[in-house]
């Protein structure tokens, strides 16, 4: 068992969006092989989500997987509607980060 | 078997596209024109002010090219979410913008114009009809009082009955995006699923392609069992990943797009390289459910007064938090009576981007401050800006050596008054009819 940086295996690592009161993201891999290895790993689950972000799980509102894109899809609630007090990113297209440290273990 | 092009200039009125990209959608004989004009995304102000987020000029230069093709070659022009937001003063903007292209160009012909605005009194007739649509709260009267302009999605059947009339301009208030593109597919009698499905990847034009641009344009070819998809210009290409990717942009469910009367579903949906540069969809679904609107709403909350500054002296941002803190009270210690304002920092290079997600609130070498003000009136939001920024200049925090002043200052004057500031308070879904918006026609130019 070895942890493959996620950055290896997805050429796509997005945020925005879906909506002004959720956010969506998006991780869309580079080839049917490492979207099969993530499939199997497991380590996609809402709980993930909720810790990299530190929000309760219950905010974390799905998490899909999409064959079609080679892609995984997760969904979370907004902290605040879009462009209210406090905003810091209207269009939520710069809070994919935390999403460049996921490790996906491998057999 | 029988076929319809559809040609899609642009992701968003305004943002333009190459006039050679243009011209070779044209070359395929479209029979119709679609063009999204609007969007949630650039936040509430925008429907709330009543002021559309697309630079008039730039809407103006793509018209002025797109309406006189159209006219000359009779195929008719669908605008969907006129104005940015699509209400009505949205729609007027953009009325005014094609009337003057008309004059200019000595065109003439017969445009409807369907507003999508949603009475206040009807509103709160029906208000325990609402649902929230997403993670937020049941509407309430207040929501609906308080909301500037209140505008709902209408879908492609107020557009069809706009082609059936002889329109041939259509620019409709707030629309549901896929509907423009979908509307004269759909009048024909083509298979709802696929139809929308391209409307769906064609509001967005060249996006779908790689490499991706919403300054582009697309073309859609609808036939009975399905659609294919391609960009006009040469230096772009369709793929089966660029398209199925699609349906993941901006969305919650790439499986199930819902829209006013059914949704979407593309379990079944299967893509197919047909060419280098041209994929084929076919199996998209569309699922019917009872007819609902969505309706949306922003309410102002204040004006905005920003000051932009940077620090770099070590000892200060060793105690950032600290010394912040202590600046909020000392403007609430001076100004207690007129508490109702709102006073943040936004901290570039610590967690200016990301807030209260961040999960390494680490600060580096200097960081950038946004002293962010917002209170009742623009008097108001300056004074708090310009008493916080002078307190944060002088400020004698703990172990301070240079005396002379905690921030660089860019500009001059430092206080940048922002104007108004809105929030969302309607994202609600209420049941309607698909002929609940009722186009509006007129004869625009000499006939």
């Amino acid at each position: 068992m070895k942890n493959v940086p996620i950055t290896e295996l997805a050429h796509v690592i997005r945020s925005k969006n879906s909506g002004p009161f959720e956010l969506t993201f998006d991780i869309i891999f580079k080839d049917d092989q490492s979207f099969d290895l993530a499939i199997k790993s497991g380590v996609f689950t809402p709980q993930l989500f909720a810790g990299l972000y530190k929000i309760p799980v219950d905010k974390v509102l799905g998490v899909i997987e999409y064959p079609p894109a080679r892609a995984i899809k997760a969904t979370i609630a907004r902290i605040r509607p879009a462009g209210s007090l406090g905003e810091t990113d209207v269009y939520g297209a710069q809070q994919h980060a935390p999403l460049l440290t996921i490790n996906v273990p491998v057999e | 078997m029988r076929k319809l092009t559809v040609l899609s200039p642009t992701a968003i009125l305004g943002y333009g596209f190459p006039k050679q990209s243009f011209l070779e959608g044209l070359a395929h004989n479209p029979d119709v024109i679609g063009v999204d004009a609007g969007s949630v995304d650039p936040g509430p102000y925008y429907l709330g002010a009543g002021v559309s987020f697309t630079d008039r000029a730039a809407v103006k230069r793509d018209l002025a090219l797109i309406l006189p093709e159209a006219l000359k070659r009779k195929i008719p022009l669908m605008i969907g979410t006129a104005g940015g937001s699509g209400a009505s003063v949205h729609l007027a903007w953009n009325r005014e913008i094609i009337e003057e292209i008309a004059a200019e160009q000595n065109l003439s012909f017969k445009m409807a114009v369907i507003p999508a605005d949603i009475d206040k009194e009807y509103l709160l007739a029906n208000l325990d009809k609402t649902t929230p649509l997403g993670p937020l709260p049941a509407l309430t009267a207040k929501d609906v009082q308080d909301s500037t302009h209140i505008v709902a999605q209408m879908g492609w059947e107020p557009y069809s009955q706009a082609l059936e009339q002889g329109a041939d301009v259509v620019l409709g208030g707030r629309t549901y995006d896929p509907a423009v593109f979908a509307a004269l597919a759909l009048k024909l009698g083509f298979p709802s699923g696929p139809a929308l499905h391209m409307g769906k990847i064609l509001e967005c034009a060249a996006i779908a392609a790689e490499p991706g641009s919403g300054r582009d344009c697309m073309v859609g070819i609808l036939d009975e069992e399905g659609f294919t998809l391609f960009p006009t210009s040469p230096e772009r290409r369709c793929t089966v990943k660029s398209v199925a990717a699609h349906s993941l942009y901006e969305k919650s469910n790439p499986w199930l797009l819902p829209g006013p009367g059914g949704a979407l579903d593309l379990s079944n949906t299967r893509y197919q390289q047909v060419d280098e540069r041209t994929v084929r969809v076919t199996g998209s679904a569309y699922v019917k459910k009872d007819y609902a609107i969505k309706l949306e709403g922003s309410r102002l909350i204040g004006f905005r007064t920003l000051a932009i500054a940077g620090v770099r002296d070590p000892i200060f941002i060793s105690q950032l938090q600290q010394v912040l803190d202590q600046v909020r009270s000392a403007v609430k210690d001076n100004f207690e009576e007129s508490a109702n304002y709102s006073l943040e920092f936004k901290v570039y290079g610590l967690n200016g981007v990301m807030g209260d997600l961040e999960p390494n609130p680490v600060p580096g070498h200097e960081v950038g401050i946004i002293i962010d003000a917002v209170a009742g009136t623009q008097e108001e939001a300056n004074t708090i800006c310009s008493f916080c920024r002078s307190t944060l200049l002088h400020y004698g925090y703990e172990g301070r050596i240079a005396t002379a002043g905690n921030l660089a200052l860019p500009y001059s004057p430092s206080d940048v008054p922002a104007g108004a500031v809105y929030e969302y308070c309607i994202h609600h879904l209420l049941p309607s009819e698909p002929n609940f918006f009722k186009p509006e026609f007129m004869e625009v130019g000499k006939r």
